[in-house]
């Protein structure tokens, strides 16, 4: 009675809201230090959670409780309707794990890593060759399938790590900083492979301490510090949460910098003179102000570089929530994320 | 495990149909462990020098011992009887050395994310130790045999019937089961393959030159001679050793376990397993889970 009454609840819940993730209230203290404090967040179906923070945050702890590798002290989780604690068994058949670093096994080769993690889970050989020709192919490692994965590159490492996760195609996905050492060129190609698996119906849950990633994937971001939520929302709500937008007009020639910055009080009335940058940054309201300054300079003989609405940047808006920037190496770490 | 596993029950809802999925199967503990033990045997394949420590490291032994210093041990009265007597006591050492094998494999995995990686799988989190010990065992096993061609070379032979022998062989891998539980404790204590090497040769070294190995007991001063009689090893080396018929009779006034080394032997395996087991299983829990 009491499993049928867990699984009920995990499927009404998940039916209900739609969550493929959930934590709730979870806390993982090690001894005296406070890890992970009081967490919860939810993660609908098919979307993309991005669990931005600096190291040291609690972000990889975070994961470790949702994938059952650790117990939270309190508080719990539920993946695709299962309970960490109740039915570990269950999530663990229903997701996958990429960890920080690429966990594939170095002496054997792509095929033969792909081949181990798929019997595991209890698919059968024949099955199994068919996923590794499937995987290899779809992440461009096909070439390179026989090889033994010491002479891989690091973006290769990590496609394969990727692929091996996808073995038994779990609903839901946990990576945890997916494309931390990587060159931009993997992590683009990276970003593409899971926005397809997005696309098909997975459920992500990432962590990051890139802003640029958390923007470009994330449906929704949690922001994490000290093992606290701090924020959360869309990438354009924690944007907007976080200051208007700004006008920025960039002249070509300093001479014309406050010919342009005259013309512009007209229009916007507060304004920043930046000269070595030959840049005038104002205070906007929105769209309408740009095309009131784009007609103005267009009778004005001035010449322009740039002129445009910018949002603030996530890097902005971590700045204003923490008081830190979140890159930034000189960042306290004294909590560090026990890998 | 005790949910049945088919892929329909992998979805939570109907929104999840569209993501086929695999026929995920329920396995055994044993199947498992086989996995893990077949990719542990794929990683020799690769690096045939992690046999060094069974090939050419004991086969040296043989040959330092049984030429360089046979001639100033007096065992039954000749070199060829020291060569004899020795076999038994290098291939204890070899066993023994199964902890070390264990263990680095271990700290390895553990500290490369792979023991990680696997127990995010539905599989028993035990076959991760399970394959770990089984690949240890043949790699150790591997080590037994080039050791008996070894011996057979420089004039060593069995002396005793066939099931004494098989006897001897059997407490050889028993004593590497006790081994591999101090293999798993070390292995998930240190924070490093070379912390663990530094550890296990520090310790290793003179726990299996301070027994009746290399030479006999009977000339160590008092102390020493009581602590080697001792020595839980000295037990299995002088068993196999009379079960091989390889064996000079003890003296009478050889400590207790020497009288009766098979007994002790088997006494000493279950006791260091029982001991050791569930200090191993705890601290592999305890460094994996946090």
């Amino acid at each position: 009675m009491f499993l049928i009454g867990i699984v009920t609840e995990g499927t009404v819940i998940g039916v209900a809201h739609d969550h493929a993730i959930e934590a709730e209230g979870l806390v993982k203290e090690f001894g005296e230090t406070l890890a992970v404090d009081d967490v919860s967040f939810a993660v609908p179906r098919g979307t993309v959670l991005g669990l931005l923070g600096p190291n040291g945050a609690g972000k990889t702890t975070t994961v470790r409780m949702m994938t059952t590798l650790t117990k939270p002290t309190r508080g719990t989780a539920r993946v695709a309707g299962h309970d960490v604690l109740a039915d570990p068994a269950a999530v663990r058949r229903s997701m996958g794990l990429t960890g920080q670093s690429a966990t594939v096994d170095e002496l054997l080769t792509g095929r033969e890593n792909i081949w181990l993690i798929g019997s595991l889970y209890g698919i059968d050989a024949r099955a199994v060759g068919r996923i590794a020709d499937d995987l290899l192919e779809r992440f461009s490692l096909a070439d390179a399938g026989d090889r033994i994965v010491k002479t891989y590159s690091g973006g290769m490492r990590r496609r394969l790590d990727l692929a091996v996760s996808l073995v038994a195609t779990p609903p839901v996905l946990f990576l945890d900083e997916p494309t931390t050492g990587l060159d931009p060129r993997s992590r683009l190609e990276l970003w593409d492979v899971l926005r397809e698996l997005v696309r098909e119906g997975t459920t992500l849950l990432l962590t990051t301490q890139y802003l640029e990633e958390a923007d470009h994937l994330a449906d929704n971001i949690v922001v994490i510090d000290h093992g606290r939520v701090i924020a959360e929302g869309t990438p354009i709500e924690l944007k907007d949460a976080s200051g208007r937008a700004a006008l920025v007009v960039t002249v070509s020639r300093s001479e014309d910098l406050q010919r342009a910055a005259d013309l512009m009080v007209s229009i916007v009335p507060d304004h920043h003179i930046d000269e070595s940058a030959r840049r005038i940054t104002a205070q906007g309201e929105g769209l309408a102000d740009v095309t009131r300054l784009a007609a103005a300079f267009e009778d004005s003989g001035i010449d322009l570089d740039d002129l445009g609405l910018q949002r603030p940047s996530l890097d902005d808006v971590f700045l204003h929530l923490t008081g830190h920037r979140a890159e930034d190496p000189s960042t306290p770490r004294d909590d560090e994320d026990v890998a | 495990m005790s949910t049945p596993t088919t892929s329909a029950q992998q979805g939570t809802g109907r929104r999840d149909a569209h993501i086929e999925r695999p026929e995920i199967r329920r396995t055994s503990l044993l199947r498992q462990s086989l996995v893990i033990t077949r990719r542990n045997l794929i990683h020799i394949r690769r690096m045939p020098e992690m046999l060094l420590d069974v090939t050419i490291q004991p086969v040296m032994f043989v040959l330092l011992f049984a030429f360089v210093f046979g001639g100033s041990i007096a065992v039954g009265g000749s070199p060829a009887g020291y060569r004899e007597w020795l076999m038994a006591g290098i291939m204890g050492q070899t066993i023994a050395f199964a902890s070390f094998i264990v263990a680095v494999g271990l700290t390895a995995d553990i500290d490369k994310g792979i023991v990680d990686r696997l127990r995010s799988l539905p599989i028993n989190p035990a076959a991760v130790l399970v394959g770990r010990s089984i690949s240890s065992l043949l790699h150790s096993s591997i080590g037994v045999v080039i050791m008996s061609l070894t011996g057979l070379a420089v004039g060593w032979r069995i002396r005793e019937g066939v099931l004494d022998a098989m006897l001897a062989y059997a407490l050889l891998l028993s004593w590497g089961f006790a081994m591999i539980w101090v293999g798993i404790l070390v292995g998930s204590a240190m924070r490093s393959v070379e912390a663990v090497n530094g550890l296990m040769f520090a310790t290793m070294f003179p726990i299996t030159f301070l027994a009746d190995t290399f030479a006999p007991t009977e000339a160590m001063p008092g102390v020493l001679r009581t602590v080697a009689e001792w020595n839980p090893l000295s037990s299995l080396v002088q068993a196999v050793r009379e079960l091989w018929g390889n064996d000079v009779p003890v003296g009478p006034d050889a400590a207790l376990p020497l009288q009766h080394p098979v007994l002790s032997t088997l006494i000493w395996v279950a006791l260091i397993t029982a001991v050791t087991a569930p200090l191993a299983l705890r601290a592999f829990a305890r460094r994996t889970a946090d």
